[in-house]
This record gives C-alpha cells, structure tokens and sequence, in this order.
C-alpha cells in the first residue's frame, strides 16, 4: 500500500489504517460517529494527500479543457474553482473532478485518487489526438493535501495565514502561506459545512498539519477519517465516484446534469447526446429508510415484489439519527415522496425517496 | 483498552462470549474488544424466537456506521430469548458489551459443547495475537 507523507502521523494517533484504493489510510482515530459530529459542531482536518493533482499549461490549456470537459470553463477567472465530469467515449463519467484557474493559461485538475490514471490517459489522448499547444503533468506525488472543514474552520486558519479568509468566498481559492510555508488555500470541500482545502508541497505538508492540530486543539478540533468523510459527504447528498458513480453512469443519470454545457463540443457528447434522446431510465436517488435497518451499497430496491433497482450508498446519518442512502431507481419511482422498498437480508423494509440533500447546513 | 474478559464465560474465536446459565441455558453476546474494534454500534438485527443454531452459524447482526457483522453462535441451540432493549438502544453492545448489551439467550443442545471453547486466557492471548 502507497502511505502519504502523513502516515505517521496517523499512526502516533493509533488511528484505525484501511486500504482505499490502494493506500494506507485513516478511517477512523476514535470513532467515526465522534469525527463526524466535531466535523458538523466545530471543525476537522483530514488527510486527503492520496487525490490526484494535475497541471495543464500553455497557450491552448483552456481548448484543451474545454474539449476535454463537460462544463463551460471559458468565462471562468482566475482563482475561481469549477466542479465538471470527464466523460468517456460511451458518455460515461471517467471523474468528477475540480478544475483551478491557476493563471492565464495554467490549471490545476484535481481529481478522485482512484481514477487519476484514467484521468491522465483520456486527457493525454485528448491532447495527442487534438494536437493542443498545452501540456499535461501529473503532479501528485508533490503535492500534499489536507481539508479543514467545519464551522470553526476560518477562525482556526486565519492565526496561520496571511490571506484574508473573510473575503475568499465558496469555490474560489487564493495562492499564499499556512504558516509560513507555501500553499494554495481553496474555500470548498465535501464535508457540507464550511472549510478549506489545502494544497502544499508533499515534504511541507506534515508541518501544516501538525500547526493545524495546535492551533484548532483549543477550540477542540480534532483529526477525522474517511469513514467520517463518507457518512458527512452523503449526509450532504454528494456523490462518491467508485461507489455511486462508475463509468457506466452518465451525468444525466445521477444529479450532475448542470456539469453539462450542450453549447460547446466535448469529448463523450455525441454518445451523450443519443442517451438523451433514447431516454433516461434509471435516476441515482435519495432515500430514507421508514422501516426498521440500514440499507447497504448493492441492496435490492424492490416496489410490488419487483426488484427496481439498487443501493449505492447507505449508511445510519450521525446527524439525522434516520438511515439513508442513495439508489439507482428506475426513472419513474424516482421522484421525492414515491414509496419504496429494500431487501435487507432476509427482510423486505419500507423507504421513501426524499429531496436531497439530507442535511443542509445552517448559514 | 479493552475492559478485562470475565472468567466465568467462554469465548469464540469469532469474538463472541458465552455464560452457562445452568439448566442448559446459555446467555451470549460479543466481546468488548469486539465491540471496540466496530465502535458506534447503530442497529442490531436479533434473530426471532425460536430459531434454531448450529454451532458456527449467524445468529445475529451489529451494524457500525460503517460495517455490518454477522454474530455467530458459539454453540448450538434454540433461541429462547433476546435482549429486546438493543432495539432503541443498540449503544448498549459498547457500553457493557458483557452485560446489558447481550444478545441472545439459547436453550442449549449439548453444553458439552461449550467445553471445546476458549476460556478467558485462552481468549486473551487470541486477542493479544491480532494486535500484533
């Protein structure tokens, strides 16, 4: 298993170290419950170093992207962040992945951990067959990775940095210092609540973190796992790409239909397009469970003893206290309200799809 | 640290403890470092009354946040009774998983059965070994 420059960390704190995707991770130091609810009161830091970071440069980077793409970048500014999908040539969604204007002509794509190589073999084939004047790296060996998310995220942070967090708003990101060393500190996350993702050199960041944990100690920040780091994201509604989305899933298909900008060419459009106007059959959903028990990823969906779909997602909501998940439904059970069933083991349980998200904070 | 596993009970290789009840009844529930290594327990699934075990078999559900865990019965029997409180209060199993989180009481087939399971150190030494 691949370790992040952080992994020692991990360790000194007897944290609990899975494989995902082939690295050595935390997914829990105490409890997942406890990092969730501290990630929700007040704030936590994660390691997030195993995501991918990618450079695109030169005079052509926006056609590149653009092309490569789903989502219109071209009045994008510098500083600003846009989420968008990599399609195949099928129409399915390779990642879901945030592109950073950088500068004039420089971006940084920061994408899933688990499909960085795809990412960069579809972008370098895009590249090659267009013959853009751009050029792509991969950059995330060197780069080290942390989320700060919470409500007490900006008054830890700011003791530590130059950057005025005040004014930096949701989805842009400003290049300065975390205590005293270099980083890019971008106001976004997958938390649903307020926070920042921090991007430094990988050498650098292990002393990020440890000035993170003393300066967020007092006002009882703590370190959280991916396993808080799910049950916060689908709390949010937020997909996992692997487990929700695969590149058998097209964006029209799941809630990513405003990633697509149809008045511009993009790699995978033509195959979308056809699966538009054959029709969307089946919808990724939420739910929550009315019956008794937690619906897990790969449960059936069942509606008049007919199986309608399956779970991708399921989990007991920390702050909900209620069992909720996300399905790939047929389309026409898929609206809010529309009752439905899962087969828990040998049980058949009551559910009904709600609105997502689950949880929305408050601002 | 896991709290110390009673010598009046036997113990599973799968983290499962069993207390002789006499009579050829037996109480059962998971260890406290099974409880630890799962933490936030959040549903229990308990078997109906009257269901039928072999040893080895699943028994019962714990569900974490993030798992789900089959509970297995150390021995083979009827189940006579279950810990309904686990219903609304599933936290229970972390709190005393040795005592009001039990699970299961079982009418036993053959009590000699529950000889060829580890005692307290035996079960110790077991967990000292996964630790490792």
């Amino acid at each position: 298993m691949k370790k992040t420059p952080l992994y020692d960390r991990h360790a000194a704190l007897n944290a609990k170290i899975i494989d995902f995707g082939g690295w050595a991770l935390p997914v829990q130091y105490t409890s997942v419950m406890e990092e969730h609810r501290t990630t929700r009161a007040c704030a936590s830091v994660f390691d997030i170093c195993h995501m991918g970071e990618m450079e695109v440069r030169g005079p052509r980077a926006l056609d590149l992207l653009q092309y490569a793409l789903t989502r219109d970048l071209a009045e994008q500014k510098t500083g600003q962040i846009k989420l968008s999908a990599l399609l195949n040539d099928r129409g399915g969604i390779i990642d879901d992945l945030t592109v950073y204007k950088m500068d004039r002509d420089v971006y940084m794509l920061v994408t899933n951990a688990t499909t960085r190589e795809s990412d960069l073999k579809r972008i370098q084939s895009i590249l090659e067959e267009k013959k853009f004047d751009a050029s792509l790296s991969d950059v995330s060996d060197r780069t080290g990775k942390l989320d700060l998310q919470g409500p007490r995220s900006e008054e830890i942070l700011q003791p530590l940095t130059p950057a005025d967090l005040k004014t930096l708003r949701f989805y842009w990101f400003i290049p300065s210092q975390v205590a005293g060393i270099p980083a890019i500190i971008s106001r976004s996350g997958y938390t649903g609540e307020d926070g920042f993702e921090i991007y430094a050199a990988a050498e650098k960041i292990g002393a990020i973190w440890d000035s993170l944990m003393d300066a967020g100690a007092p006002q009882g920040m703590k370190p959280a796992g991916l396993g808080a780091r799910d049950t916060l994201r689908l709390e949010s509604g937020m997909m996992l790409n692997g487990q929700d989305i695969t590149q058998e899933t097209c964006p029209l298909e799941v809630p990513y239909a405003w990633l697509v900008d149809w008045n511009k060419d993009f790699a995978g459009k033509a195959a979308l397009s056809a699966l538009k106007r054959a029709g969307i059959r089946k919808k990724l959903a939420g739910f929550e469970m009315t019956g008794r028990g937690i619906a897990r990823h790969g449960y059936p969906v069942i509606k008049d003893g007919r199986t309608i779909g399956s779970v991708t997602s399921g989990t007991l909501s920390p702050t909900l206290n209620k069992a909720i998940g996300l399905a790939f439904i047929d389309a026409e059970n898929s609206e809010p309200g529309s009752e439905i069933s899962i087969g828990i083991r040998d049980a058949v349980s009551g559910a009904k799809i709600v609105q997502l998200p689950f949880y929305k904070r408050q601002k | 640290m896991s709290k110390p596993n009673p010598t009046d009970r036997w113990y599973s290789k799968d983290h499962e403890w069993i207390l002789d009840l006499g009579g050829k009844t037996a109480l059962i529930g998971i260890t406290d470092y099974a409880q630890e290594m799962l933490t936030d327990i959040v549903f229990v699934e308990l078997p109906p009354i009257g269901k039928k075990v072999a040893a080895g078999e699943p028994l019962a559900v714990v569900e974490s946040v993030k798992s789900v865990s089959d509970v297995y019965s150390p021995v083979g029997g009827e189940v006579i009774a279950v810990n309904q409180a686990l219903e609304d209060a599933p936290e229970l199993v972390n709190r005393d998983a040795f005592g009001e989180g039990w699970i299961a009481r079982l009418k036993v087939t053959d009590p000699e059965e529950l000889k060829t399971l580890l005692d307290a150190a035996a079960y110790d030494a077991l967990i000292l070994e996964e630790k490792h």
